[in-house]
């Protein structure tokens, strides 16, 4: 009985995304239409693939994120860990002059923040929003005291190539989102453990009830959003070609909007991964094209969070309607 | 019924002689490691800096009571300093300005009531969406540009005196005594209570949920506006970025105070105190000139802390529905 509990919800949940599919790919739609009109240099090839490039770090960390906002949790603390990351990368570099040891240092940062977050969330059973709220000061804290408010520079030039290089003519940071999606998907759709997510967000008590450790696994969650973070910190770096303690300050809200406008619901184990991506590419395409109308980036944010409200406002007439 | 409503206060009594000791041994640790910790001037200076976590923290204690959270208020702050600033300065009018202040303040907090009564959004993502759009509002209104040098009496309240003591101080204990009040003692504030407590009961005896839940986010949001004009009067200049530092804080002051998350639990006063704890333990760390760059981590640890604590000696049973 238990278990056709916890199989039930991705059923129910398949139903819910096929009635969302037009929201989201109607904005989408609507803002290339408007962007196309508006400014000349939107359309071409070069700029539409540039939009594809800026949102392959934001794709990494969406996807994280839609996992722990299934599981009714949040993780404020992401574009924190992603500063702190970033800076550990670049000094790791320094230091030591090897990218593998770079990456590792950051990895290893990005599992020991996951794990606190998640240990403090499913053992502790303080509420994300508040845990998370909290370890966003503490990385950002760690990302002052370590760069004492300073930018690292000096970094050999080939950090470029995470973000400029090009593997078969495909850019190469496009090609680790992709990856990331397609682990994500196998993670979320093929395996236990991604029935087990949907299950925590839906129905905790008949997952435990069916044997299964729900802390560990709540844990294991935002230990993938620590490794997200760390995946894309030598994207950010070589984006920016340095590392600076604010450099994705704020960039959780990114991420949370486009899972929001993807359809995943903050309520009961929805979630749609693909529609993260498409909720991804519509704040790339948002952004670049008030970019290129020379909007200022903070008037961006706040026509993020205008069509977030949008979007919740539709889903919320839509589960009415149901 | 009289029974179990002494016990609740006891145990709030209780949770707030806890951190009034905390607080007096956080003093002498103070005062033995620093010979400038036990000057008058250091003391008027931490009343002060309480004073403007307070007042957003007040606010914020009723929104927590009901189990709600409003993230936007730092952001708040900035967007009703920088608008009542551009007020004063157009009109000269310090009057016109308060009410701008506040006006914008209780408009943001009624937007955010809005969205988690009409729209269902979790209070937590309305209001940080909120956040960040009334921060994107700010920066473009303001564009890169400082507004300063405002009106003598109008700076009065920021960083005038009465009596040795800071105005800010005497606000704060008016709001204090007030928000007390209007929490324990009249029929709006136990209602508050109640949906925090018990969201059911309260539904069940006819209390309209909703129209309390915009009112805690409006007072919230007032608050946030009250609090701007301090800081606007005190610091005589508005930027886009005053608000970035605040939320953690007053969220802290709150939680540190002994405010449950779950809702229903709480007091005014002990937020005073919670704001008082949190503003000596920054002080100390400045006394002892430990960099600022210490303070975020620092306030996000005692966040998680003070929830942690809070909920070990409660038991869990006031910690989970």
């Amino acid at each position: 009985m238990t278990d056709t509990t916890i199989l039930d919800r991705p059923k129910k949940a398949r139903l819910t995304w096929i009635a969302r599919v037009p929201g989201v790919a109607v904005m989408l739609v609507v803002l290339l239409a408007l962007f196309g009109v508006m400014s000349p240099g939107f359309g071409t090839s070069a700029n539409l693939s540039n939009v594809l490039v800026q949102s392959a770090i934001l794709l990494i960390i969406a996807l994280a994120m839609t996992l722990i906002i299934m599981t009714e949790g949040i993780d404020l603390s992401m574009g924190a860990l992603l500063t702190l990351a970033t800076i550990i990368y670049a000094a790791t570099l320094l230091a030591s002059g090897s990218f593998v040891m770079a990456l590792a240092a950051a990895l290893a940062l990005g599992i020991a923040f996951g794990f606190l977050n998640g240990w403090l969330i499913a053992v502790a059973d303080i509420p994300p929003f508040v845990t998370t709220l909290g370890t966003l000061g503490v990385a950002q804290g760690l990302s002052l005291i370590v760069t004492d408010g300073q930018s690292i520079v000096g970094l050999p030039r080939s950090v470029q190539f995470a973000y400029a290089g090009t593997v078969l003519g495909i850019p190469f940071p496009v090609i680790v989102a992709v990856v990331c999606y397609f682990l994500c998907y196998w993670l979320l759709y093929q395996t236990r453990f991604g029935i087990g997510i949907s299950a925590l967000g839906g129905n905790r008590e008949a997952l435990r009830q069916a044997g299964v450790n729900d802390k560990l696994m709540l844990i294991a969650v935002y230990v993938l959003g620590g490794v997200a973070a760390a995946i894309a910190a030598p994207l950010l770096c070589a984006r920016m070609n340095s590392a600076h303690p604010t450099a994705a300050i704020g960039m959780e809200f990114d991420a949370i909007a486009a899972v929001a406008l993807g359809g995943t619901q903050f309520e009961r184990g929805n979630g749609w991964l693909f529609g993260t991506v498409l909720g991804v590419i519509t704040i790339g395409v948002l952004r670049n094209g008030l970019n290129l109308l020379a909007v200022p980036s903070s008037v961006q944010v706040a026509c993020v969070g205008f069509l977030v409200i949008v979007a919740l406002f539709l889903d919320g007439l839509r589960s009415k309607g149901t | 019924m009289p029974m179990a409503r002494r016990l609740v206060i006891s145990h709030d009594v209780l949770q707030v002689v806890y951190r009034l000791i905390a607080v007096g041994i956080l003093c002498a640790g103070l005062a033995l490691l620093s010979d400038s910790f036990l000057t008058i001037n250091n003391i008027v200076n931490v009343l002060r800096q309480a004073s403007l976590v307070f007042f957003m923290a007040s606010g914020l204690t009723l929104v927590i009571l009901t189990a709600n959270l409003d993230l936007s208020v730092g952001a708040n702050v900035a967007l009703s300093a920088c608008i009542a600033a551009s007020v004063i300065k157009a009109t000269g009018s310090p009057w016109l300005g308060f009410l701008v202040g506040i006006g914008t303040g209780s408009l943001v907090g009624l937007v955010n009531g809005l969205m988690v009564t009409g729209m269902r959004i979790p209070s937590f993502i309305a209001t940080y969406g909120m956040l960040w759009v009334a921060q994107g509002i700010t920066y473009w209104y303001m564009a890169g540009e400082t507004i300063h040098g405002f009106p003598p009496e109008f700076r009065a309240i920021g960083s005038g005196y009465f009596l040795g003591i800071p105005i800010p101080v005497y606000l704060m204990a008016v709001f204090l005594a007030l928000g007390s009040f209007f929490a324990k003692r009249t029929t709006y504030g136990q209602q508050i209570y109640a949906i925090g407590g018990n969201p059911v009961a309260a539904r069940l005896s006819g209390i309209p949920g909703n129209r309390r839940l915009v009112l805690v986010f409006v007072v919230s949001g007032a608050m946030a506006g009250l609090a701007s004009l301090i800081f606007l009067a005190r610091l005589n200049s508005a930027e886009g970025d005053i608000g970035d530092a605040l939320t953690l804080p007053a969220i802290a002051a709150v939680l540190i105070g002994g405010t449950s998350l779950f809702g229903g639990i709480g007091t005014m006063f002990g937020t005073f105190v919670g704001a008082l704890l949190l503003t000596l333990i920054l002080n100390g760390m400045n006394l002892l000139a430990v960099s600022a760059s210490w303070q975020p981590l620092v306030t996000g640890v005692i966040l998680i802390a003070a929830v942690w604590l809070d909920m070990k000696t409660r038991g869990e049973s006031a910690a989970r529905v």
